[in-house]
């Protein structure tokens, strides 16, 4: 978090770490299929969409060194996140109300 | 080239590739708008509609792409420890196994093509038109998707040729790490891209 390194060194995360993330991410493609399978019905989307945005968090936090980034740059990422979140609010609350 | 007076800066280089990535989040974004409020409005089409996707060659093609990211992620390590020949390698198998992808996803298509479901086909215009919306969407979002997984193994290409000829070093590799962070957003595209168009039936 407090690092304030700006030269060329940087975290050189380990080949097993990438490893582990990948593994997760395939357990967790089976978990969504499963969970399709089943017929939880109502709560199968949902369950889906919850699996998906794990592996996106994964591939975000790991893969794309969200980890190891600066408070500001995570700063950013949730506000774009935030800014697409309110319009899907506001769009649906329209939708639903109509 | 390798002169050391020339001043390059990685973080400026890395906030760039996030400041697009963030208009492709909306851009996607708005896709998947326009997905769940038709899906919310043509929820029994739409399920009838997905039963005709294929789930098996879904799910290897979600396989392949977080293979590849795990291949491209490591390929940046490797650089960073001065295993050029290592990242060569993980990024040909990051091109290849995205070319796989795009195979797999062009045999989707045509067996779809040759049924006669494809835009504005006379078999289309028979069905629901919760059933047109969802292979329109399909079509759109999948489409533009592959375009970006083309210009993925595009780019990475490129990255091929400069690692090869030193172009990308241990100390410079700001362009193998954009690189990098476009593919693992492309992934993340199909991660959500998968449930919402196979696993909805």
């Amino acid at each position: 978090m407090g690092k304030e390194q700006t030269g060329t060194e940087e975290h050189i995360v380990s080949y097993s770490t990438y490893a582990y993330v990948w593994l997760a991410l395939l357990v967790l493609l089976g978990a969504t299929i499963a969970a399709a399978r089943i017929e939880f019905s109502r709560y199968s989307v949902l369950i889906n969409l919850l699996i998906a945005t794990v592996k996106a968090l994964l591939v975000v936090v790991f893969f794309m060194h969200m980890k190891y980034e600066k408070r500001f740059l995570r700063g950013l990422l949730i506000m774009s996140l935030l800014t697409l979140g309110s319009i899907i609010a506001l769009t649906f609350s329209d939708v639903w109300y109509r | 080239m390798g002169d050391s007076e020339i001043h390059k800066d990685r973080m400026a280089a890395k906030y760039g590739i996030w400041f697009f990535l963030f208009t492709e989040i909306l851009f996607f974004g708005g896709m998947f708008l326009l997905y769940s409020i038709f899906r919310y409005r043509n929820a029994g089409a739409f399920h009838i509609a997905a039963a005709q996707e294929d789930l098996l060659l879904g799910s290897i093609n979600t396989a392949v792409l977080l293979t590849s990211s795990f291949f491209i992620a490591s390929a940046i390590s490797a650089v960073k420890r001065g295993n050029n020949r290592l990242a060569i390698l993980l990024q040909g198998l990051t091109v290849l196994l995205g070319a796989v992808f795009l195979v797999i996803k062009y045999f989707e298509w045509m067996e779809k093509i040759v049924r006669g479901i494809y835009p504005n086909s006379p078999v289309l215009l028979k069905l629901s038109s919760g059933e047109v919306l969802f292979f329109g969407l399909y079509y759109v979002m999948t489409g533009i998707h592959g375009l970006h997984v083309f210009i993925g193994i595009t780019v990475i290409s490129f990255m091929i040729y400069f690692t090869a000829t030193g172009n990308i070093t241990r100390k410079d590799y700001a362009k193998l790490e954009n690189t990098g962070l476009y593919w693992h957003f492309v992934d993340i595209v199909w991660i959500y891209l998968f449930p919402l168009f196979y696993l909805i039936t």
